[in-house]
């Protein structure tokens, strides 16, 4: 799966009990993609020390204010691998 | 340096270090080296330079906003560590970085992350309320701006490009170059 950018994603809601980079407050959260940034090891993976760790397109993911605290004008980008993401 | 070398952070810091040359991982040169790189160049006079260029330069404004390192390099700078990402100061659009995990940043093109940047405060409030956070800094925004809050949390690293200031078409790119400030680069002030 690759998301151009336009595309409607949804964050993946688990909660996994080693290292993520997904922060809590996008955790469930609807967005859209604004670019590919890179291509890089999933940090899951790596700081698992897992021998041949996911190497996966990262995505930076934009939500609006409204949508993740119920208030605010502005938007959030965040930068989000792709096993993070689902297709909304 | 006493003080410094007292607290319990650099007691910690240095257990690590001893840990990770005990297990042949890095060296005390190799981390003095390391150091010594980091406060002898990494500084935001280079990002002062990369705005001022583009102000004065549409070419190298196209190149800084689509490949980043690439025009780090145009301007002679080490290669950098990770994938820069220009985001664009305008009339109607405001960016502001924070890193809500950690205290990611540009920093060979920053300088080490002032204090502010790492707190709790500031990385849990910026993607939160960024104009209320703007507005302690002393850039209150109007409404029709929008505002777009960059979260580090990838090997990306982001920087703003700050609108060129009114009034100084007769300047020098070294002028425009010492009018950027970190905070400018970072989003929390204007220039």
């Amino acid at each position: 799966m690759s998301y151009p950018p336009g595309a409607r994603v949804r964050v993946r809601t688990g909660d996994p009990d080693h290292h993520t980079r997904v922060p809590r407050y996008v955790r469930g959260h609807s967005g859209e993609v604004v670019a590919a940034l890179g291509t890089w090891t999933l940090p899951d993976d790596s700081a698992r020390g897992i021998a041949e760790p996911r190497v996966e397109t990262c995505y930076a993911v934009r939500f609006s204010a409204a949508d993740l605290w119920g208030r605010g004008d502005h938007t959030v980008t965040v930068d989000l691998w792709e096993s993070y993401l689902d297709r909304a | 340096m006493t003080e410094h070398d007292d607290l319990p952070a650099a007691a910690r810091t240095r257990q690590l270090e001893e840990r990770l040359i005990a297990a042949g991982l890095t060296s005390d040169e190799e981390i003095d080296e390391f150091l010594t790189r980091l406060y002898t160049k990494a500084s935001p006079v280079n990002g002062a330079r990369m705005a001022a260029r583009a102000w004065t330069d549409p070419q190298y404004r196209d190149l800084l906003l689509s490949d980043g390192n690439a025009a780090a390099a145009e301007l002679g700078m080490d290669r950098l560590g990770y994938a820069l990402r220009v985001v664009p100061n305008t009339e109607t659009a405001h960016n502001v970085i924070v890193c809500t995990l950690c205290s990611c940043y540009p920093v060979s093109l920053l300088g080490p992350s002032p204090s502010w940047y790492k707190s709790f405060a500031y990385r849990s409030r910026t993607v939160r309320e960024p104009r209320a956070v703007l507005a302690e800094f002393g850039l209150t925004l109007p409404d029709e701006v929008e505002v777009s809050v960059w979260d580090s949390t990838s090997e990306a690293r982001y920087m703003v490009l700050p609108s060129r200031p009114a009034g100084t078409g007769g300047l020098a790119a070294g002028e425009l170059a010492a009018m950027v400030t970190r905070n400018g680069l970072i989003g929390t002030a204007l220039v």
